[in-house]
């Protein structure tokens, strides 16, 4: 099976230790990863924001750069989410540029990194150790639009020395969505003091999830209240061993 | 699309919904009461949802109806139109707002009363109805509880099936003590704001009218064509009242309303009472098929209105809006109508369907802020008993305002530049990797710990409440570069 990661641009960009970590699990578990280093942005931003012919170029960069792959995974649900919902629809409406059978192609073979575990690989039990008291926190993304349900949390159990804890009201959104944070700051920031209360009131050391854009969210949140809870993607949990973090 | 005339649905002179949601969040009482009221409903509304085996299979149903309705609807309103006018009921065609209105208030002056009854229902306050035939001498009074609030309160309903959310108790009674006078039967002079006081002011208020009224104005949930019949449903029998006691009945209903067959009606009287109230059934569904001699009203009218329903249609997209059921489920579900509360939409339909009803309806360019009104959550998406797929409209729609915007404006937007500059650096592997040196050094410069507080411009209002974190000094690709691969 030839593996490339899609890291994303805004993982690459802030958070390269995410795209290190990913690599980390599925090179433990015995499989090459590629990286192409063609990669940008899967066009999210744009199609969220209204700027349809701009995602379009994008998506059609996008299955250009992953074409000979058996399976793209990626540590974001939402960069996955876009791909499996938002792509179909560039291919129907801005056919200029986008090579319709290549989107075909290239959709069923996008995987978001906790359901590449889980579905294609089979396993739940990725050999980690992280002896620390952690929160999850389904993203709108994983939760309502792929769907991951029980699929991270599983991972995260098998988890040798986790302490995990429940997040209540963990189902609602954080505030985030993109654009949102800055056109509605005020709106998305009265959203996000509560998620940060909840948060809060675990009593956590650490606050994970499958997005880390939401993850950025939440944690500008408790950085400016001068909380000491860490947020961290699922992906650096499932890449820490014995030896500590990688 | 182009902008249409007077269609109503927005209220005229409201602020952007940004703005709207600023002050709104800064109302604490506001805050508390919708908090409160949204955290029963939707408790109710999962439990009365998942207790049905066949719940996903009923939204199935719902869905697959409203879109095949919505595909052939005119072949359907023919057929109603055949099936009422059978049944001795009167039918009108009203292309807009404006002609609804002037087709009611004759309608109403043909009988010779100025003061009408009224059922609780959307598409009057759509086209503003109580304010036209205010102007025409016509007193129309709301007898629906939480509507007869907004109305005594000389305020506008922020809620699909509950107008008056946004108020308490206390508000309520203050509202009843000082102005059920005004209207005609004043308040008790010991009103407290004991829930069943409250009621019992209303009901005693209310049932003068009843009494007296020949002429009632109501809306429909839905209307059957292969037999003519016109539902209501609702909780608290007022609107039955309306329905059955005076002469003359006027329905005015969106031609969306429209049904193929009686049978159809069992599943959405399922799927909406659960929905909306979260209760198995509601307490009132009133049927009625024309006229009955010597039962119920001995005129019956209906008006099918279009306003903007028809060029909705046209959009493939945009046309699933047009299967709502109204049941607000999507309202008491959202996370950001629970903070800002309805009027911060500035329409007759808040809320998630509002962000994608009113812009299609109004015209986009006079409700551009509403399609980004929403984090795309997906909440709505889930609870919504015809599944109309929220989010993907609201994506849809945004797309409607950039192009209007750039079709509009000379110049670009600063948001516009910034999405073609980012595509331009997005678009090639060479730009991004220098940019994001770029963006290391400068966030770097600025930052403290790693974090950068608070920032001008555009962003003052995210870095308001959120630092942002600094750029590392490696992206991925560069670290990818050196360590990975030289190996290959
Ligand atoms: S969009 Fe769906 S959930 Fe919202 S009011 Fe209409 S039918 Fe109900």
């Amino acid at each position: 099976m030839r593996v490339a990661l899609f890291v994303t641009c805004f993982n690459d960009t802030l958070f390269p230790g995410t795209g290190r970590a990913v690599l980390t699990v599925l090179e433990r578990l015995g499989h090459t990863v590629d990286f192409p280093p063609e990669q940008t942005c899967c066009g999210q931003m744009h199609f969220n924001t209204g700027y349809r012919p701009e995602a379009a170029s994008l998506a059609a960069r996008f299955a250009r750069v992953f074409a000979g792959y058996d399976a793209v995974v990626t540590p974001s649900a939402s960069c996955a989410g876009m791909v499996r919902d938002g792509y179909p629809l560039l291919a129907e409406r801005h056919g200029d540029g986008v090579d319709e059978q290549r989107i075909a192609d290239i959709v069923p073979r996008v995987h978001e990194f906790t359901a590449f575990l889980t579905d294609v690989l089979g396993v739940t039990d990725v050999g980690a150790r992280f002896p620390h008291r952690v929160i999850y926190h389904p993203t709108c993304h994983s939760l309502r639009g792929l769907r991951l349900g029980d699929r991270p949390l599983s991972l995260l159990r098998a988890v040798r020395d986790i302490d995990l804890v429940e997040l209540p009201g963990a189902d609602s959104c954080c505030g985030f969505g993109g654009t949102f944070a800055v056109k509605n700051a005020e709106t998305s920031g009265a959203m996000l003091a509560d998620k940060t209360a909840e948060v809060r009131a675990t009593g956590a050391d650490v606050l994970c999830a499958a997005d880390n854009s939401c993850l950025m969210h939440i944690g500008g949140g408790l950085s400016r209240q001068g909380s000491r809870v860490r947020t961290m993607h699922l992906a650096e949990i499932l890449a820490a061993t014995e030896r500590g973090a990688s | 699309m182009t902008a249409p005339t007077d269609r109503g649905v927005v209220w005229l002179g409201s602020p952007t919904f940004p703005d709207a949601a600023r002050t709104a969040l800064l109302d604490t009482q506001l805050r508390a009461n919708l908090k409160r009221a949204t955290t029963t409903i939707r408790a109710k509304r999962h439990a009365a949802a998942t207790e049905l085996d066949d719940w996903e299979a009923l939204r199935d149903s719902a869905a697959a109806i409203k879109r095949r309705t919505a595909r052939h609807l005119g072949r359907y309103l023919v057929q109603l139109e055949q099936t009422v006018t059978a049944a001795g009921g009167i039918v009108h065609w009203a292309g807009d707002a404006a002609e609804a209105n002037r087709i009611v208030t004759d309608l109403i002056r043909e009988t010779g009363e100025t003061e009408v009854v009224k059922v609780k229902s959307m598409v009057t306050q759509e086209i503003g109805l109580n304010e036209h035939l205010l102007d025409a001498g016509i007193t129309a009074y709301e007898t629906d509880l939480a509507e007869l609030i907004v109305q005594l309160g000389d305020d506008r309903p922020s809620h699909i099936l509950v107008p008056a959310i946004h108020r308490n108790r206390t508000e309520i009674r203050d509202i009843f003590a000082a102005e059920m006078g005004r209207w005609g039967r004043p308040a008790p002079e010991d009103l407290t704001d004991d829930p069943a006081e409250l009621a019992e002011a209303a009901r005693q208020h209310l049932r003068h009218k009843f009494l007296t009224a020949k002429v009632a104005v109501s809306g429909a949930n839905f209307a059957v064509a292969d037999t003519g019949t016109l539902v209501v449903v609702e909780s608290e029998g007022n609107g039955r009242m309306c329905l059955t006691l005076p002469e003359t009945l006027i329905t005015v209903m969106g031609v969306e309303k429209v049904v193929p067959t009686w049978s159809d009606l069992e599943v959405f009287l399922q799927l909406l009472p659960r929905s909306a109230t979260g209760e198995r059934m509601n307490p009132y569904t009133s049927t009625w098929t024309g006229i009955t001699d010597g039962d119920g009203p001995s005129r019956f009218h209906l008006v099918l209105l279009d306003n903007g329903r028809t060029d909705t249609l046209a959009d493939t997209v945009g046309r699933e809006a047009l299967a709502c059921i109204r049941c607000s489920a999507c309202l008491n579900v959202c996370p950001v109508f629970e903070r800002t509360g309805g009027h911060a939409y500035g329409s007759v339909y808040p809320g998630p369907i509002g962000a994608v009803l009113t812009p299609q309806l109004a015209g986009i360019d006079r409700a551009a802020t509403l399609p980004f009104a929403s984090t795309l959550c997906g909440a709505c998406y889930d609870a919504c008993p015809v599944k109309i797929d929220i989010p993907a409209l609201l994506a849809h729609l945004r797309a409607g305002v950039v192009e209007s915007e750039r079709a509009r404006r000379r110049l670009p937007t600063a948001e516009a530049m910034t999405m073609t500059a980012a595509a331009t650096v997005l678009g090639s592997p060479a730009l991004f990797d220098a940019a994001q040196k770029a963006g290391s050094l400068g966030s770097r410069a600025i930052a403290r710990d790693g974090r950068i507080g608070r920032l001008p411009g555009p962003l003052r209002g995210w870095s308001a409440t959120r630092d942002t974190p600094a750029l590392p000094a490696e992206s991925f690709r560069s670290w990818w570069r050196k360590n990975r691969d030289s190996d290959r």
